[in-house]
């Protein structure tokens, strides 16, 4: 555990419990469910400092802090959650919760299914962004937030901040939306098709029922986040961690990890196959796929922003190839089309998608200007 | 942008403040190269405008979010065609014309846009300049155009006469012209003689070609 001025510290997930039922955008519903969220800071007097963090494709609610001294790793987003950081907890309650879907937390595919006692396995509804921001404000309610301060969110979190500012004008503030997109391109989806064909044939998948046969299907989740990841960082990015670098410093003409940029892939394969569920995956890229907020209004995005009042601040990265700047300058676009109110910074930067997660100064001063603000206006 | 320097009125830079006299209350203005955001942060504080700005510096764009204005981190130089025809009363250009890569076709782009455009320039025929390069024989500098030869910004410097020149190239009416010196006064010579004696123009253009 890290030091705890800069730190939240120790923090604990809570829970959720929904027992009406939920409607989904494909037809089905959820009887009931979990929602397990994060608290850090303190709500205010008047319960207007609420920032709600909406979570990416691998991440959950557990989103800053730690959840005990021996923790290796603090939450996903610990860089730029807490005291004094672009997300001051100093200043902000900050809620994170898991998705619906999730592994490790909301109710998701690993959960028993109170229906048949089993798990939901490939039972489990396909959920949506839309979804997710309907399920989200349930814990709104329960917390007793009339309306958030800021939505904030990257990635697919990203898109949630704006699913939220259409479908909750009045319940958000502030926007902020980190190097997201309108909607997946062709390359996207076809990225995601190979990781969910990867899980799909792995012989341990068992049709999304591996947990009754007590096996993983490991190859098939590694193989999805190795491909992932590679979307997650840039071409320079990569030269300068590996290059051509072997690991035994020589070539041996052989199939075997050789280049330092196997290894790491492999890896990070292998360790998300400890931490990560395949049915989860599916879902997760599949939301990513189906989310197009101008699906509605014949492709005009512009016109899909019309009920949203909150404020937005949008941020890409140059060195993002999976949501380039060009698809956050979209979703710009559209909002000053729709003569919403909008800031854009294009941050500079080098390691490609995953920029996101980290505290370059022109995206930390960027965002603690902007987060000032917010602040300033519910008085905190 | 930096060459207009310091002085200021009702805690605005001078020359934005005439910008500003010059922009109806509760319109829509799309300032191109926004600096630090003081112009919209004034107009909206004061005439209810709803405003955009375009700036390309980091620090700039920080310090245009910080002061609340609706600032967008975009190249002038990658041309504006995401914006409709007629999608602002007013498009501004404070003294940034001079440093983009294709003025003619950015003021094209502003009479598309805007309704009106305002356009401000360091007058590059000022008789500081004249005398610099005729008398002296070097790269004019002055308090509007400070930087040196080898490490100005200013690519497409002009005069007012030249500026005219395309204006009338291009059918576009100019709906009225200011000269200031670096101080931001105006005097009556200046109106006499604007292309000796004015720092700095400002016009309000509308139509075109």
């Amino acid at each position: 555990m890290e030091a705890t001025a800069h730190s939240i510290g120790l923090v604990e997930p809570q829970t959720l419990h929904v027992d009406d039922p939920l409607d989904l955008d494909c037809g089905k519903q959820l009887s009931q469910f979990n929602l397990v969220y994060e608290t850090y800071g303190t709500l205010n007097a008047d319960r207007s400092n609420a920032v709600l963090i909406c979570h990416a494709l691998s991440g959950n609610h557990h989103a800053a802090g730690y959840h005990s001294e021996n923790d290796a790793k603090p939450g996903w987003w610990n860089k730029c959650i807490g005291p004094g950081k672009m997300i001051d907890t100093n200043r902000f309650f900050v809620v994170s919760s898991a998705n619906l879907g999730c592994y490790n937390g909301s109710t998701g595919p690993g959960s028993t299914n109170p229906e048949t006692g089993r798990h939901y396995g490939p039972d489990f509804p396909v959920v949506t962004v839309g979804d997710w921001v309907r399920s989200q404000n349930l814990l709104r309610a329960h917390l007793g937030i009339d309306r958030w301060a800021a939505v904030v969110g990257g990635s697919l979190g990203g898109m949630q901040v704006m699913q939220w500012s259409i479908d909750y004008p009045d319940r958000v503030a502030h926007a902020v939306v980190i190097a997201s997109a309108p909607k997946l391109s062709a390359q996207n989806i076809a990225f995601n098709e190979i990781a969910r064909q990867a899980i799909v044939t792995d012989p341990d998948f068992h049709e999304g029922r591996y947990y009754e046969k007590g096996v993983v299907p490991r190859r098939g989740l590694m193989l999805a986040r190795m491909l992932g990841h590679i979307t997650y960082l840039s071409d320079d990015a990569m030269r300068a961690k590996f290059g051509r670098d072997l690991r035994a410093g020589r070539i041996n003409y052989g199939f075997d990890v050789e280049f330092q940029v196997e290894s790491y892939l492999r890896y990070q394969g292998e360790s998300f196959v400890t931490r990560f569920d395949a049915n989860t995956y599916l879902l997760m890229t599949k939301a990513l796929d189906y989310f197009d907020p101008a699906y509605e209004t014949g492709g005009r995005l512009a016109e899909a922003f019309e009920p949203a009042t909150a404020r937005f601040l949008v941020i890409s990265f140059t060195s993002d190839w999976r949501f380039a700047p060009a698809r956050s300058r979209e979703i710009v676009d559209a909002l000053v089309d729709a003569g919403k109110q909008v800031a854009y910074a294009e941050v500079e930067s080098d390691l490609g998608h995953d920029d996101f997660l980290l505290t370059m100064p022109h995206y930390a001063n960027t965002m603690k200007a902007y987060m000032s603000r917010v602040a300033a206006e519910v008085g905190a | 942008m930096n060459t207009l320097s310091t002085p200021t009125r009702d805690g605005l830079r001078a020359d934005l403040a005439l910008i500003s006299d010059w922009i109806a209350p509760g319109t829509r203005v799309l300032d191109l190269g926004c600096g630090n955001g003081a112009l919209l942060a004034h107009l909206e504080a004061t005439k209810n405008v709803r405003g955009y700005g375009l700036e390309i510096d980091p620090d700039n764009v920080i310090a245009s979010i910080a002061a609340g204005v609706n600032v967008l981190q975009l190249d002038l130089d990658a041309g504006l065609g995401q914006f409709e025809d007629d999608s602002f009363d007013y498009v501004v250009m404070s003294s940034a014309i001079q440093e983009v890569q294709q003025p003619h076709v950015l003021i094209d782009e502003m009479l598309r846009i805007g309704r009106d455009s305002i356009v401000t320039f360091p007058n590059f025929a000022h008789w500081r300049m004249r005398l610099s390069l005729s008398w002296y024989g070097v790269m004019p500098s002055s308090r509007a155009l400070p930087n040196r030869w080898y490490n100005t910004p200013n690519i497409h410097l002009c005069t007012v006469r030249d500026f005219e020149q395309l204006c009338a190239t291009k059918r576009v009416e100019i709906v009225r012209r200011h000269f200031v010196n670096h101080a931001h006064r105006a005097h009556a010579a200046m109106r006499l003689a604007p292309n000796l004696l004015g720092e700095i123009a400002l016009y309000q253009l509308r139509g075109g070609s």
